[in-house]
């Protein structure tokens, strides 16, 4: 069935690892912004929380092609900018696809980290503060690491689907694992194997992925 | 309970420094249409304990949770120890530090050990260092009578003892004045007891305290005045032993009369 799979030809290990590392430092860079991004949302700082506001909205709700698209065209193209890989074409559509992947995922971060700031009681909070600490000291040594530990579960949702979503890397050319099945389907007439090929190596990725994370979940619920 | 004081300079704080420590001044507040603190003025001197009891609703944990401004206040003002609360930021951060706050639901961090969270204050706020911190704690939860419990989390302590915890957090950071909010109100009866001893041993060893409380016997015996709120308005403030035997007021009257009934 898979007597067209050549591996000299198609280098679906070089494609499947470029799609993992897609993932894994976008998911990174997510979740950094993103919680940087909920921590603004419920500052305080009256500017902060609009920002937070309006940038969630206005990611969430662009497509993601088009941030990819954009990041290609309009970052690289017309504005110039080649993320300190000067020359690389690969490199540089890497890069501006994990930044593309980050604008986008980090709002869902924001979204389910946010769900999960709302599942700290408010006293806790207030008992933080009344012992001295500051906003921010409240909100890392108190608040955020009981809110994360009640969103493991939807942060894995968030996770698998950017592992999917970064096939959408291929519209600009970086060799992942969708760039590859597209070449294969144009070159074999094999369309259904190839097909349950790359659905079984997205499912290699992902089960495990939200397997480990759901017993993550229950191990560090935080009783109350 | 042992005998050996709570409170590092309890001795100090006993001595007689009759300067006032916390002073609020025509306090306003409202809760939208409802004006929940009517032109407050009341004044704590320093070691003195003051109870402040009234119907709910009257504004007792309002004006308790003013005082380190957990909420804010329309116009008057509230100094502590000489200065006045800031609005926002760091000044309002350190003076907090200074006042300790027990609340009616305890509020300890639940992904915490019962030690972590007494040592979290002293660490974080003013940077002590960590194995004097972690000692001091052990001592103060051993003096509450919890030291057993001291590597257990929160939510493995019944109320008492997570009340205790509490106590012993806020005593931690060594402050000036201590607030109870409420702080038996959530508790089961037979649990009310271990924590009134605990705060009848802080006002004997001349602890400044501001309790809000429904605990009659406590503010009886522990108290050296008794506030008595109504309607947002402080109507009575008096020594114990007046104002139970003989309330002035006759709002006071008519509440005294409807809980001392039975």
């Amino acid at each position: 069935m898979f007597d067209f799979l050549d591996l000299e030809q198609y280098d679906l290990f070089g494609a499947f690892w470029t799609t993992v590392q897609l993932t894994v430092f976008s998911a990174i860079g997510s979740l950094i912004w993103g919680t940087i991004l909920a921590g603004m949302r419920v500052s305080p700082v009256p500017i902060m929380r609009s920002f937070g506001t309006a940038y969630v909205h206005i990611f969430r709700n662009t497509p993601l092609t088009l941030i990819i698209v954009f990041c290609s065209l309009g970052l690289y193209q017309t504005l110039g900018m080649t993320m300190f890989a000067e020359g690389n074409v690969d490199t540089i559509g890497f890069r501006l696809a994990v930044l593309g992947f980050i604008a986008y995922t980090s709002t869902f971060v924001c979204e389910a980290l946010r769900s999960g700031i709302n599942t700290v009681p408010v006293g806790q909070a207030e008992a933080a503060r009344a012992l001295g600490l500051s906003f921010t000291q409240v909100l890392r040594i108190v608040v955020l690491p009981q809110a994360f530990r009640s969103v493991v579960a939807p942060l894995a949702n968030v996770l698998i689907a950017l592992t999917k979503n970064t096939t959408v890397a291929a519209a600009i050319s970086v060799a992942e694992a969708a760039a590859l099945m597209r070449t294969m389907i144009e070159n074999e007439a094999n369309l259904i194997p190839i097909a349950l090929l790359f659905a079984i190596g997205f499912i290699i990725l992902t089960l495990p992925t939200g397997l480990l994370l759901g017993w993550l979940a229950k191990r560090v619920a935080v009783k109350r | 309970m042992s005998n050996v004081p709570l409170t590092k300079d309890a001795a100090e704080e006993a001595a007689p420094l009759a300067e006032d420590l916390v002073v609020l001044d025509s306090v306003n507040k409202h809760f939208g249409a409802l004006h929940v603190l009517q032109d407050i003025n009341l004044t704590i001197k320093r070691g003195e304990v003051v109870v402040v009891i009234g119907p709910s609703g009257s504004g007792k944990s309002t004006l308790c949770r003013t005082i380190n401004r957990l909420e804010t206040i329309d116009d008057g003002s509230i100094t502590i120890d000489g200065d006045s609360l800031p609005d926002e930021g760091r000044g309002l951060a350190r003076l907090r530090a200074d006042v300790g706050m027990v609340f009616q639901s305890f509020n300890l961090f639940a992904h915490k050990t019962v030690l972590e969270n007494v040592m979290l204050g002293p660490i974080k706020v003013r940077r002590q260092n960590k194995d004097e911190v972690q000692a001091r704690a052990r001592k103060l939860l051993d003096r509450v009578g919890v030291g057993s419990q001291a590597d257990k989390y929160p939510a493995q302590l019944s109320g008492g003892q997570q009340q205790r915890v509490a106590i012993a957090r806020a005593l931690a950071m060594e402050p000036k004045v201590m607030l109870f909010d409420e702080p038996t109100s959530a508790l089961d009866p037979e649990m009310i007891n271990e924590v009134l001893e605990v705060m009848q041993q802080l006002a004997r060893e001349g602890m400044t305290m501001v309790v809000v409380t429904h605990e009659m016997g406590f503010a009886r015996s522990a108290a050296d005045r008794v506030v008595f709120m109504a309607d947002g308005r402080i109507v009575e403030e008096a020594t114990p032993h007046q104002f139970f035997d003989n309330p002035r007021s006759d709002r006071a009257k008519d509440f005294l009369s409807k809980i001392l009934k039975h």
